[in-house]
């Protein structure tokens, strides 16, 4: 499956890189996070573990916030703000 | 109910009740310690056939504490490179600068007393051009050569996938000719030519021959403490020379641009919003101090790669007085495994942490079973050999390695297969066959060309950091330009 970005609602957006290692997850988060607007929620799903580390540091660097984090099965999904 | 009854399980010992996620960690936990217990039985029972075994057991150690502390703190030399340019993180950067450092500090007392195996290589800008080759690569890929090893260990299929395009690039490149040979300049093809090298070689048939026998060994091979006039083997060469000099000071440099252009403002934008005073020089030591131990399970995993590292050297150099032998062909030979030794009796036995030639050599070793003759080259036939992969020290480290990553993993519930898609799959062929390429132009990989080397003082290893940094800017320009170009199709069809 490749990635996909998607909005679900007005304001809150979906990027699916599951499958994908590094450096897409990154990329596309980063990418993604600069597309949308201030408020905005950005719902990750992503099964890299180490991407996970780059993409929170990122997050803390740039000032967004990571409203929730849920793992399952090696799968994560975070819910991030930006700023 | 009944879904709820059948959705638990009971634990072994009867003691409780277990959610399925509980049971699947627990077993996972179970296959860590059998892991554990398989390379044990390795090391006893080979320990037990043939004392000389202990030799490939130091390796096979040292290996799975590479893998451990790779897999623990995430340890990715691409991801250095690559997070800095391409998302401005530095946090792998510094943890990689701050496990050279402390090899650096446990390597220069052992280099002052003559007990390190390290070998300085030759320098000139082949390192860069090595170096660049390697980091588009490992950009590309998705991991440099060691992380490959641990993230298998973690399941990742694209890493099996890298390692098998740089073990299978690199073989096919030390062994290619004919056609290649119209690429060696005149004056490298001479210079091979009068090397005298055993026939067998076959010198003046083979690019990368020619291009070690004709180029790269006529370069000098140097040590900062060389350099500035310092015996490599006195207190003041290792520690001044090599340490201070070699790596301290370039690592010092390197940590404050870092501090200056990725860090520090995030960190005071971050400090002033919690009320934090980060004025005058105590504010940007603070703030450096907190870049520095911003991701404790790097630092951590840096901390004990630093000091793994230099043991290793340590221990394989006492083993070899020990036993009395300087390659490690001279112990395969006693224990009767003669089979694809080097012209000079000698295989690959590097006394370090190193990743690729191992990876080379089961490639090397599969071929020549299949019929062809991969030992008319420098790389297998003169210098390391082509042992049954079985035997072979270095494959120990690398499979220990591997291992070790896996039993992490498996502790810390992050074990996964994860199977390629097509793209990534390509990614990981191409990315390891530049890899492959530039492992060879350089000697080495991330760890063999550039860790070690800097961490010992030898001045090609910041060059190849150098090229490897350059080469990593060019694979974030690329990916930049490819996500880009399929993100901004989705997105339009949000709207944005």
């Amino acid at each position: 499956m490749g990635m996909t970005f998607e909005k679900i609602e007005e304001g809150r957006f979906r990027l699916n890189v599951n499958g994908y290692v590094c450096p897409h997850p990154q990329i596309y988060t980063k990418k993604s996070l600069e597309k949308l607007g201030s408020g905005d929620i950005l719902e990750l799903i992503f099964d890299n573990p180490s991407s996970g580390e780059s993409i929170e540091a990122m997050i803390e660097n740039d000032g967004d916030e990571v409203l929730e984090k849920k793992t399952e099965s090696g799968q994560f999904e975070w819910h991030i703000q930006k700023a | 109910m009944q879904q709820q009854v059948a959705d638990v399980a009971i634990d072994g010992a009867g003691l409780g009740v277990m959610t399925p996620e509980e049971a699947a960690k627990r077993k996972k936990r179970i296959w860590a310690l059998g892991l554990l217990g398989f390379f044990a039985i390795i090391s006893v029972g080979s320990f037990a056939f043939n004392e000389y075994y202990i030799y490939l057991s130091v390796y096979l150690w040292f290996g799975m504490i590479y893998g451990m502390c790779l897999q623990y703190g995430r340890f990715c030399f691409s991801s250095a490179f690559r997070d800095l340019f391409a998302i401005k993180v530095p946090r792998m950067l510094v943890g990689i600068v701050i496990a050279t450092l402390l090899f650096g500090v446990v390597s220069a007392p052992i280099t002052a007393i003559g007990l390190s195996t390290f070998h300085a290589a030759p320098v000139s800008s082949h390192a860069i051009i090595a170096g660049v080759f390697f980091g588009i690569g490992m950009v590309i890929a998705g991991g440099c050569a060691s992380s490959s090893l641990y993230k298998t260990g973690e399941g990742n299929m694209n890493a099996l996938i890298v390692i098998l395009s740089i073990s299978v690039t690199q073989a096919l490149f030390a062994d290619v000719g004919g056609w290649a040979n119209n690429f060696v300049p005149e004056a490298w093809h001479m210079s091979a030519a009068e090397r005298g090298l055993p026939a067998s070689i076959n010198v003046t048939d083979g690019w990368v021959d020619q291009y070690l026998a004709g180029y790269v060994w006529n370069q000098p091979a140097l040590t900062y403490a060389g350099v500035l006039g310092m015996s490599n083997t006195s207190a003041a060469g290792a520690f001044v020379g090599n340490l201070l000099v070699g790596i301290v000071l370039p690592a010092s440099v390197l940590l404050a641009v870092v501090y200056v252009i990725y860090w520090r403002k995030g960190y005071r934008r971050k400090s002033q919003k919690a009320g934090k005073d980060v004025s005058g020089l105590k504010g940007e030591l603070v703030g450096y101090w907190s870049m520095i131990i911003a991701n404790k399970r790097t630092a951590i995993a840096g901390l004990i790669l630093g000091i793994a590292a230099a043991l290793h050297m340590l221990v394989i150099q006492g083993l070899r007085v020990k036993f009395g032998f300087k390659n490690a062909g001279t112990l395969l030979d006693r224990i009767g495994w003669d089979y694809g030794l080097s012209v000079q009796g000698t295989v690959f036995d590097p006394g370090y942490w190193y990743v690729t030639t191992q990876e080379a050599q089961w490639v090397g070793w599969t071929l020549q079973k299949m019929g062809m003759n991969m030992q008319d080259n420098i790389y297998f036939g003169f210098v390391n050999g082509i042992p049954n992969p079985a035997i072979n020290p270095a494959d120990w480290m690398s499979f220990a390695l591997i291992g070790g990553a896996a039993i992490i993993a498996l502790y810390h519930n992050e074990f996964k297969f994860k199977k390629p898609t097509w793209e990534t799959a390509m990614w990981s062929v191409i990315g390891g066959a530049l890899m492959g390429i530039g492992a060879r132009l350089g000697l080495g990989c991330n760890v063999g060309a550039f860790f070690v080397r800097v961490a010992n003082g030898d001045c090609s290893g910041w060059l190849f950091g150098l090229g490897m940094a350059g080469g990593a800017y060019m694979g974030v320009k690329f990916f930049n330009w490819w996500t880009e170009r399929k993100l901004a199709k989705e997105a339009a069809s949000c709207g944005l």
